[in-house]
């Protein structure tokens, strides 16, 4: 027995020694090559990379770097727009007629001129094929009827679009930078496209080459898309024929991983030059190392969670003011979303026109507690709560879990993959729903009208925004001054509607607005000039260089 | 007499051919019914899976009159019973459909991930056979020793750890610290643009076209994930090779083998462990055949575009078109290779071939 334990030990300690040899041994350095930028980034939500249909927030960004726009967000004022595509642009007397005026000799990557025609066919061929991000146009009072005329070239260079109301003229532009308002090139759409047989739900003889664009590209921006293989990677090349600035690096490559673990390590290595999905201790880790640098920037995405006034206790205006004193917002803010998130309490996400950064709320128990017992609910309630199982949701639902105990009201997480809560809150059938909400489009209507903004609040509402979900019946006077806020001309007016009406929503809404997203980067210090921007459809790359 | 004995031979005969007829019909009623069950689970799955299938081709951010259309076009607001017709017949004439997720056709699709896992699976079964058989034998014959406890230990932790702590730590190990491995994915990206693959085993394509460096570098991606599942199947196989072996030692013509003064390693190596071998054929087939279904966390670890994950996602956004076509190539792999390992069986164990 001695003898073999003294083996053991022997073999042990061999394998220990061995171990140290090789991990003092000198590491020779992976490196991508010199021309590629490779980002590491889960890209599983990539369902197709038409513009005129992708609405996923990976989506935006490669669409981004690969199409251009009639206008674009200031980079450095994100609440002003500036031009992309357009030289130049004037807006009616009544506010409704904008004609936008094109750079000259525009071209496409494949060759071709890029026109005002071409901008006309990519609103006609967005507001026709009526996909996920179709109602941005036609919320402009656009139809498959009238699109031709609305949106139309009065010649090669000049681009009229006509609204239907007279709209603040920050919100059209806001709109027009989104991905939808992308321009395609419509010679090579239209080579691909396949006849359709017109039906009921389908009007038109052809698909505007839909099918081949989920994959394909059509673009004039800084790099082309060559290729996307879902789960994969999306394969991006130099475009020689962009008009702007040349994008400095031949190649883009991001690569799909989905764990966070596993891109710190490639970064590390230097397999990677950018992990996108770092979680807050990789980034930590990441933070302290030679080589290495990180990034970040707001985004307009917000997490929240909504209390279903069909549930009685939870319709209570006494609860739903109690429940914003049930979270313990400082200790979410330092450690949960520490540096993938900040702490926020409005809808409106910092960077948009008018938000606000008000903080009302902190843990109060107290006070939540005298206001439970005002509501008559004095030794608490029972309530569930449906939680997608990811990071970060799913710690700060056990964080509220805790803090409401300590008022008397049991919550109860229900787990549930992502799709599966989202069914059920679109359903209106949970109790309280988490989740995050990012802007349809950079402007401030996109998130007033969810939050404010609720018809008919039936089952059958056919406005399903956030407020009809949790069936609020929105007081008339913040439905109308959200709506007001659409038709103010003057920006700093309309910013002010907004910073009011920000604070009364804070105030009596089923809404518990916890922090706005943070997102983050680690790249490797080799890269000149990588920047995150300020939303998903700004993470340009094209300036980004290597040493 | 005579004439006794030729109905009784024309009666062996009959029952003989018949025998086999009923073994051909049974064997096709099982893989009928097999494969109906499978129709009927995995459409039974994509119906009561509290997802809205319209969700995962709209997207999350759709507004709610594109999210009805969608449904409308799928045929989601048909009676159940209609559904599963369309569903089958559907799958009876080889239409698996396009998968909403990737746009493909779904065949395009498991062609394109079913090599990725299949390469996997098979370094990993190599890696566990040619490891877990001798360790096996070893513990065997040592039985009680300190190197059984030592196999036992490996084994145990090879089953019980958990996939991803290993692989975590393994690329941490190896990957990180050692860098003797390539990590993300199948191969480094400078091959993106070089290297065109022709059956998707990206092993094999770069032998036959001669490419030493694409073949290097898919070895060091494929080494730490493929070594990670034979680790596991290397457990179950040792496992399984030192009972075998233990019950073969206690055999009479094992004594009679002593008896007869051979070495103690001919005796172990080529009369014990070739009886042993018979019953771990299909202890290896059914390893193989469970790895090829993808190991959906190994995958996920090693950004490997296999089709664990593929089915995985699928599911996970009631893509049923793919998750049925996944289904339905794991179903008539793992039905292929139960049968070769039965041939197997037939050609090593002379016993079954005259039955």
């Amino acid at each position: 027995m001695m003898n073999s334990l003294n083996r053991r030990v022997r073999i042990l300690s061999a394998g220990a020694a061995l171990a140290l040899i090789t991990l003092a041994a000198p590491q020779a350095f992976a490196a991508t090559p010199a021309d590629t930028l490779v980002e590491g980034f889960a890209i599983d939500d990539i369902i197709t990379i038409d513009p005129g249909e992708a609405f996923e927030l990976s989506t935006a960004e490669v669409t981004a770097n690969s199409y251009s726009k009639l206008v674009g967000l200031d980079p450095a004022d994100t609440s002003k727009v500036v031009g992309d595509l357009a030289e130049s642009w004037t807006v009616s007397d009544d506010g409704m007629t904008y004609t936008f005026k094109l750079k000259p000799d525009l071209k496409f990557a494949s060759g071709n001129p890029l026109t005002a025609e071409d901008v006309a066919f990519s609103f006609e061929r967005a507001v026709k094929l009526d996909k996920s991000p179709a109602f941005l146009l036609t919320q402009f009072g656009l139809t498959g009827d009238n699109v031709t005329e609305k949106a139309k070239a009065t010649d090669a260079t000049t681009f009229t679009f006509t609204v239907d109301k007279a709209y603040a003229p920050s919100f059209v532009l806001n709109v027009l930078t989104a991905t939808v308002a992308s321009v395609v090139d419509k010679k090579v759409v239209m080579e691909h496209a396949k006849p359709m047989t017109p039906s009921a739900e389908y009007k038109y003889d052809t698909d505007f080459g839909n099918e081949w664009m989920k994959t394909g590209y059509a673009g004039s921006g800084p790099y082309k898309t060559m290729a996307w293989r879902a789960n994969e990677a999306v394969i991006m090349e130099a475009n020689p024929n962009y008009y702007g600035e040349k994008p400095k690096l031949k190649r883009v490559i991001y690569r799909h991983m989905k764990e966070s673990s596993g891109q710190r390590l490639a970064l590390e290595n230097g397999d990677i030059d950018v992990a996108r999905n770092l979680e807050p201790n990789d980034l930590k880790a990441i933070e302290g190392k030679d080589g290495l640098s990180s990034t970040s920037a707001p985004k307009g995405t917000i997490y929240y969670f909504s209390l279903n006034q069909k549930n009685e206790n939870l319709a209570k205006p006494e609860v739903v003011e109690a429940m914003k004193y049930l979270v313990d917002y400082d200790a979410i803010g330092a450690t949960l979303i520490k540096g993938i998130g900040e702490i926020h309490q409005t809808f409106l996400p910092k960077g948009q026109l008018g938000a606000s950064d008000e903080k009302p709320y902190k843990l109060d128990v107290a006070k939540a507690k005298e206001l439970l017992e005002k509501a008559g609910l004095k030794d608490g309630f029972s309530v569930t709560m449906d939680v997608r199982n990811t990071q970060p949701v799913t710690g700060i639902a056990e964080s509220v879990q805790q803090t409401l105990a300590q008022a008397g009201i049991k919550l109860s997480i229900i787990p549930g993959d992502g799709k599966q809560t989202l069914t059920k809150y679109r359903a209106r059938t949970h109790d309280i729903y988490i989740g995050q909400w990012g802007s349809d489009y950079f402007d401030p209507n996109s998130n007033a009208e969810t939050f404010t903004v609720n018809p008919d609040n039936s089952d059958e509402g056919k406005s399903k925004t956030l407020a009809w979900r949790n069936a609020w019946d929105v007081p008339k006077e913040l439905s109308d001054a959200s709506k007001g806020a659409l038709l103010e001309k003057d920006a700093a007016k309309r910013a002010a509607i907004y910073q009011d009406l920000q604070k009364k929503v804070a105030a009596v809404s089923p809404f518990v607005i916890v922090f706005q997203q943070t997102e983050v980067a680690g790249y490797s210090s080799k890269l000149k000039g990588y920047k995150l921007g300020p939303s998903f459809d700004t993470n340009f790359v094209h300036t980004v260089s290597k040493d | 007499m005579t004439l006794n004995d030729t109905t009784a031979a024309t009666r062996r005969k009959r029952s003989r051919s018949s025998s086999t007829g009923k073994a051909v019909l049974r064997f096709l009623v099982t893989v009928v019914t097999t494969f109906l069950g499978l129709l009927a689970v995995t459409f039974f799955i994509g119906r009561v899976i509290p997802i809205d299938p319209a969700l995962a081709i709209v997207g999350d951010r759709a507004p709610a009159h594109v999210v009805e259309r969608v449904r409308e076009q799928l045929g989601l607001n048909l009676p159940l019973y209609q559904q599963f017709y369309f569903y089958v017949r559907d799958a009876l004439t080889g239409n698996f459909g396009t998968s909403v997720l990737t746009t493909n056709p779904v065949m395009e699709d498991i062609r394109r991930v079913f090599p990725a896992t299949m390469e996997l699976a098979t370094v990993g079964t190599v890696f566990g056979a040619l490891f877990g058989i001798p360790l096996g034998v070893l513990a065997a014959v040592k039985r009680g020793s300190i190197a059984d406890q030592i196999v036992r230990v490996v084994g145990l932790i090879g089953y019980s750890v958990p996939i991803f702590w290993l692989g975590l730590l393994s690329l941490v190990l190896f990957y990180a610290k050692l860098r003797w491995v390539a990590y993300p994915g199948r191969l480094d990206i400078v091959y993106e643009y070089t290297f065109t693959p022709i059956t998707g085993f990206f092993l094999f394509d770069s032998l036959v076209q001669g490419q030493w460096d694409v073949f290097w570098d898919a070895f060091r991606h494929i080494i730490l994930p493929g070594a990670l599942l034979g680790y596991f199947s290397l457990a179950y196989i040792s496992r399984m090779t030192r009972s075998f072996m233990l019950n073969e030692l206690q055999q009479e013509y094992i004594v009679a083998a002593r008896a007869k003064g051979l070495s103690e390693t001919r005796i172990i190596w080529f009369h014990a462990l070739r009886n042993a071998a018979v019953p771990l054929i299909t202890v290896i087939a059914l390893s193989y055949a469970g790895l090829l279904e993808g190991s959906v966390l190994t995958e996920t670890i090693f950004s490997w575009p296999g089709l664990g994950l593929y089915i995985t996602n699928s599911l996970q956004n009631a893509d049923m078109n793919a998750v049925l076509g996944g289904t339905i190539i794991v179903g008539s792999v793992f039905i292929a290779i139960n049968l070769l390992s039965d041939l197997l069986y037939r050609t090593l164990d002379p016993r079954t071939r005259s039955r």
